[in-house]
This record gives C-alpha cells, structure tokens and sequence, in this order.
C-alpha cells in the first residue's frame, strides 16, 4: 500500500536504509520496478540526499528508514530541511503497535523525537488511515512553506491489508496556506517602487521554493525597474549572477557592495527572504533609513526579527505577478534621477574589489581554485554545485556564478557539516547526465564519507572537489580573530590519503598541490566519468573575507586581503 | 590587537548577535486555539512554547467538538507585543490547528477558572473559613469535623485573593483548572 501511495504521488526514486521495522516495506520495494530505491550507507545521508534531489528537481524528496536508530539517525537531515524549507517526506518503520511503549529492540519515540524537526508528522496506527496520511503528508510537504514531514509505521500496520485510498480521493486538508497576497499592500508597494530614490531586492530562498516561475517574474520586474538585486546564500541562482543588476551575495561573508547597499537604501523589497542572523548582522542598525516590504508565505516570518512596513502574506510567484501587473498598468514609473545617483554609489562600492586576492605561484589560494573551476566549468548549463559548510562553502557563494534557481545546493539555515556529499548523490539522480560538483573542505567531507559507497555502487558520477587546508577553517579563523590565535582543537592530524581513499573505494583520485596543474587538473575531473575525489592542498591559514563581525552593523564590514599572515604588520585588513 | 582591530580574546564579537533589541515592555494575552483532536496536538503546542522560549501561565485543554474532533486550548501568556504576535503566527504554523484567537485583543471577553481548595482547621477559624467563603461564593463540596473542601469560581485574581485569606487558616491542598475564556456577546470565536 505504502508502495502504491508513493507511484501514485509520482515518486521514482526513494533514498533509504533497511532494517527489521521496515521489511515489509522493503519486500514490497523488492517485487516492482516503477520506483528505484539508492541505498545509502547512513541514515543521515539518505535525508541530504532527498533534500539534494528536491531542491534540484523541485519535487519532494522522499526517505525509507528503520526504527530506532533509523529514525534518530535521521534528525539532523530533518532539522536541515526544516531550516531551509526542503520538502521531503521520511517513512520509519515503527515496532508493531502492541510494543510500543516497552522499550522493545529498535523502539524509540520516533513522533516525539521529531516533532521540533519537523513540519507536521503522524505515526499510523491504523492501516485504513494509511494511505490517506501519505498523500496528506505530500500535501503538507510541499504546499504553502515547504518543509519535512514524517511517516512513522508500525510493522503490524504495514503487513495488516486494507482498502487503498487513491490520491484523487483523499480527503482535502484544512491546510490551505494563503497564496495570493493583500492588493492593498502590493498597490502601496507599487508606490513606493514608483518613488525610491535608493531601493534594493533582498532575495531569498523563498523565490526558488516557489518555482521557477517565480525566478522567471523576479527577473523581468528587476529589469524592467533597473532597481539592483542581492540574495541570501539560499536564494542564490533566482537572478543570474551574470545580470548587471546583480550585486552578489549578501550577509556576514556577503559582498561589500550588497551589503553596503542594504545598508543604505531608502527601499527594501524583501522577497522570500527571512532577515535570517547572518544577513542582519546588529539589528538595532539594521538598513535605518529604509521602509521595508516583506513578501513571505509563512506568517510567522513577518515581523519576526525585523520591523516591516508593508508585510505582505503570499507565495512569491503569485505576488510578483500582482506587483507587476500594478506596476504596468500605472505606467511603469520609476524615479529615474534617483536610480542614476544610486547606481553612481553603488559602482563606487563595487571599485573597492572586495573579492580580490593575491594568488600565489607556490600554494593554492581556495579563491583561485574556486575561480578556475568557475571558469572551467561555467558554459555548462547542466552544472549543479553542492556545498559542505564552512570557508570552502562562503568561498563557492562569493566566487562562483550561479544562472539558474535550483543549481546550488547548500545547506544554509542549520549549517550541517557533512551535507554536500550526500546532496550531490540525491543532485545526480535528479539530473543523471548532469556535471554535480560538491565544494567541500576535508573536515565537512570525512563527516559522511561512508556515502562514497554509494557513489560507486549507483555509478553517480559525483565530482568532491575538497579544499584541504587540514584545518576547520572556520573555526580557526574566529579563534584567530576573536579568541587570541588560541587554536583549540581545530586541525586535524591523520587525514587520510584522499587518492587511496578513492581508489579504496573504486573511484578516482586526483591530488593537486600546484597552481600551475589546477587548470588540467580540474579538466581531468570534469572528463573522467565516475566519481572522483579531487584533493585540492591549499594555504591553510587563509581567511574569509569579507566579514561582518556579529553585532556590528553592515556597514562595519572588515575585507582581507590576501592572508592573514601577510596582513600582520601591513594595513592588510581595514575596519571600514 | 590584531591586525583587524579587535582585541585579542575579546568576547564583544560572538558568533551571535548579543544585544537584545526589542522593547521589554511584558503584556498578557489570553489566546484560544481550536485544533483537531489528534495525538500529540497538546505536545506541539508546549513543545511550541518550549522550544521557542515562550512563557505559559495557564493552559487548559479539553474537547468541545466530540462529533468534529475538536479540542480547544486557552492559553494565558505573558511577552512583549512581538513576542505575542509571533507566539500566534507560531500556533497558526502547526498543521492540526484551525484557529488561533487573541481574546484580550478581539474585543470583551470573560475569563474563568476553577479551584478547589482544602482548609483543615478547627473552632474559631473553620468559621471565619466558613464566613469567608461564602463572601467569595464558594461552595463547600466536602466536609468532616476538622476540614473542607471549597469549590470555587472566578477571575485568576479572585482565586488569588480567596487562598490568601485561606493561607492562615490551614490552607492545606490547592488545584486549580486554568483558565477557560470566550469572546462576549453573540458572536463565536470558532
């Protein structure tokens, strides 16, 4: 039953892990072809890997786990997806209903242990209501603000028979999250497009949630205003970093002209957006001299860290296309003269080069290998980039260009070390024929290496492009800049050979220590057709920059320049 | 210093923002939830308040719909005004709740509660018990020689009041309902 629930919601692939409370299942999987299941090697990598596979393809990512430690396993995927509101739908297995609650083996409360992490989740106790609750669960999944939703099933409920409920015939949800958004507050919003002097777009992830429609109208309203767009790390790709209205990412490691711009604009149109800690930096001197609109489907976002002056509750796509249409129908008006002087600072800003390094003939910068493998690998359209969390992974955002929605995959609101890889599987069975690179840092990467068995099992051909400074680099550099250099515990000794460590598993591996190999180096993992591990050496006490620091406004910004080590003695580093 | 003009092992710049920025300026709201009657729709709504750092002064749960699965739940909660504005966006997030209704800001309403309280004592002060509770409109529910049990109803405060006069006369047991509240007059809240 579960089985058919799921061809009937148009699943085809399912990530997951056997155990005892799921055989059922399993045997189920085991007698039909319609839907390929990837076993993974941990529980937590089947989760990254659903969400992977929903944010590049835009359906529900879906999870088959065991009771237990199946379930536990499963928390932080869970906690990951609702941070970024991933759609993805988790079935556990469960010990039959008559032992629950006897600490039988493999029993834990599943429901209790994943209420907080999830958007809504049921444990079935009765097979009649079985079917009903998995196309529900789709429904929650994916409608209004996206997030997780758990399944938890008794092993007496999956072998128990009983009528099948079809999809067209389920029950229809009170849930029903408002769409369209309020024609007064979008007409008031219009006005002031009409008359800023210094407006902005303050993108987020909401916009890629909402399709690619929404992309699609976001980018007309932006040239069609000639008003400049930043984004949120999560939201990166709605506008194409190639657009000349584009000022880059915004935030703690945002561009200096982004988050100049925030700063000083008299408009802020935030679309889908959730003025998350990184990106506000000090509150209290968050942009105070600008009216704020909101544009949000989740009410609880409004006013919840920052004050608005026009909230406006909807799905992006749908107020985009209001705004729009308004906007048109009062004669596209903007406040020309405005706009020129806005942009005559904003490219002032822009000259600072705040992106700008030294590369080395000896090392490897991490920015210039990151720019190589931009410009080696930027014509491909089918190019998707995951990312680990960390330097490597505010490097990735600053220096690589992104086109189109739903390309990168990064895990943003939790900051879940360990995600690039496992989302890189779930990326390439999306897209099989599709180049999927994961940025990742060695100490990242070795957190759910276990899933290069799957990688080589499946004949994904994933590329791990790992920045290796042997260190947790963005650990070090707060300990460098806020905790006296005292560097507790933040490198590792004992990596392992990244090249035998592939060729351990049956893929490739290519190690590059020079600058002057990076280019062919990249290109030999572009070409080769399987899975391979890329150890990139590189300088080891780099930081990133540039940086907020936390509390300080945006217009506090510190930019680096070349090394730290370098920058000691020199003026290098300025508080501007 | 370094080089970056932040003193070496300064604690000023965290990983987080430190200073507090809202108004601390504390109200208390009474909030009825409508919701479906399902397992576990009372452990979102404290896990809610937990987990975010809500307050709860009083929460009272019981189904009103038998036929709709319906329950209700009144919530008395105390926050500055954003802090009660996102506790009602927050309740209206949990996928089984119908309705979530701001009673102290949608207009009168009246608000009761229930107690029952046993006073064990003797001679001059089981009278002046006796002659308080009948000031109050409590009803005396169990009796022996040397205790009672009163039943009361009213406002949190009059409940208040009520167990400080019983206090020295041999307060000894005190349960009390939480609030249940509807919104006057001939309109429903739900």
């Amino acid at each position: 039953m579960v089985v058919q629930a799921l061809k009937d919601q148009g699943v085809d692939v399912v990530f997951g892990y056997p155990g005892g409370a799921v055989l059922p299942i399993y045997d189920e999987i085991f007698q039909q072809n319609d839907i390929r299941h990837i076993l993974v090697r941990h529980e937590q990598g089947a989760v990254h890997a659903a969400e992977g596979y929903a944010r590049a393809t835009g359906k529900p990512g879906v999870v088959l786990v065991t009771s237990g430690p199946g379930a536990t396993n499963a928390v932080t995927g869970l906690t990951d997806a609702l941070m970024d509101s991933i759609p993805i739908v988790v079935l556990t297995g469960q010990v039959p209903t008559f032992m629950i609650g006897s600490d039988a083996f493999q029993e834990a409360d599943t429901v209790g242990i994943t209420r907080p992490c999830t958007k809504h989740n049921w444990l079935v106790k009765d097979t009649a209501r079985l079917s009903g609750i998995i196309h529900e669960a789709f429904h929650v999944a994916t409608s209004g603000r996206p997030g997780p939703v758990l399944i938890d099933i008794p092993k007496d409920v999956q072998f128990a028979t009983d009528d099948y409920t079809p999809k067209t015939k389920a029950t229809v949800s009170h849930y029903q999250p408002q769409l369209k958004g309020d024609m007064d507050t979008i007409t008031e919003l219009v006005e002031a497009i009409e008359r800023a002097e210094r407006p902005i777009f303050y993108t987020g992830g909401g916009v890629i949630n909402s399709g690619p429609a929404a992309s699609q109208l976001l980018r007309e309203l932006v040239e069609a205003t000639g008003f400049p767009i930043t984004s949120t790390l999560m939201g990166l790709g709605a506008y194409p970093a190639s657009g000349d209205k584009w000022l880059g990412m915004l935030g703690m490691h945002g561009l200096y002209e982004a988050n100049l711009a925030m700063h000083d604009c008299d408009l802020m149109i935030n679309v889908g957006a959730r003025f998350d800690d990184r990106i506000t930096g000090r509150i209290d001197a968050f942009s105070p001299k600008s009216k704020k609109a909101h544009i949000d489907i989740d009410p609880s976002s409004i006013n919840k860290v920052i004050k608005t002056d026009m909230p406006i509750i909807g799905d992006v796509g749908h107020v985009l296309e209001d705004v729009l249409k308004v906007w048109k129908a009062r004669g596209r008006k903007v406040n020309r003269e405005g706009l020129a002087k806005w942009w005559a600072r904003i490219e002032e800003w822009r000259a600072v080069d705040c992106l700008g390094f030294k590369p080395s003939p000896k090392t490897i910068k991490p920015q210039h290998a990151l720019a190589r493998l931009e410009a080696l690998t930027k014509d491909r359209k089918d190019r998707f980039i995951c990312t680990e969390v960390g330097q490597h992974q505010m490097w990735a955002a600053q220096y690589m260009g992104f086109e189109d929605p739903n390309h990168w995959m990064t895990s943003g609101g939790l900051g879940t070390m360990g995600y690039g890889f496992p989302a890189s599987i779930g990326v390439q069975m999306g897209h099989p024929d599709a180049l999927v690179i994961n940025v990742a840092g060695e100490a990242s990467w070795l957190m759910n290496m276990q899933e290069m068995g799957t990688a080589v099992q499946y004949r994904l051909p994933v590329k791990q492009f790992i920045l290796n400074n042997e260190r947790l680099g963005m650990v070090r550099q707060w300990q460098e800049l806020l905790h006296g250099e005292r560097y507790s515990h933040s490198w590792s000794e004992a990596l392992p050979d990244f090249v035998k460590l592939a060729e351990a598993f049956g893929a490739k591996g290519i190690l590059c220590t020079d600058p002057a190999d990076l280019d062919d180096a990249i290109m030999e993992m572009v070409n080769h057709d399987g899975p391979v591990i890329f150890d990139c050496l590189v300088e080891k006490h780099e930081n990133c920059f540039p940086m907020i620091p936390s509390g300080e406004p945006h217009n506090k910004m510190l930019l680096g320049e070349a090394s730290t080590k370098d920058a000691i003695g020199s003026k290098g580093a300025v508080l501007v | 210093m370094s080089p970056l003009h932040i003193k070496k092992g300064s604690t000023k710049h965290s990983a987080y923002n430190l200073r507090p920025t809202f108004s601390d300026v504390q109200e208390t709201h009474t909030i009825a939830v409508l919701v479906d009657n399902e397992a576990g729709v009372l452990a979102r709504v404290i896990g809610l308040f937990s987990g975010r750092g809500y307050n709860i002064d009083s929460l009272t749960v019981a189904e009103v719909d038998h036929e709709g699965h319906r329950s209700r739940i009144t919530i008395v909660t105390t926050g500055t005004p954003q802090v009660i504005e996102q506790i009602k966006a927050q309740l209206g997030r949990i996928v089984p709740v119908h309705e979530v209704h701001d009673l102290t800001v949608e207009g009168p309403s009246v608000e009761r509660e229930l107690a029952l309280l046993k006073v064990a004592n003797q001679g001059e002060k089981r009278v002046e018990a006796l002659r308080l509770a009948d000031i109050f409109r409590a009803n005396v529910v169990d009796s022996t020689l040397e205790s009672f049990v009163f039943q009361i109803t009213g406002t949190p405060d009059k409940i208040d009041a009520f167990a400080d006069l019983m206090r020295p006369l041999g307060l000894v047991e005190l349960a009390r309902t939480g609030v249940a509240a509807l919104s006057r007059g001939v309109g429903s809240t739900a």
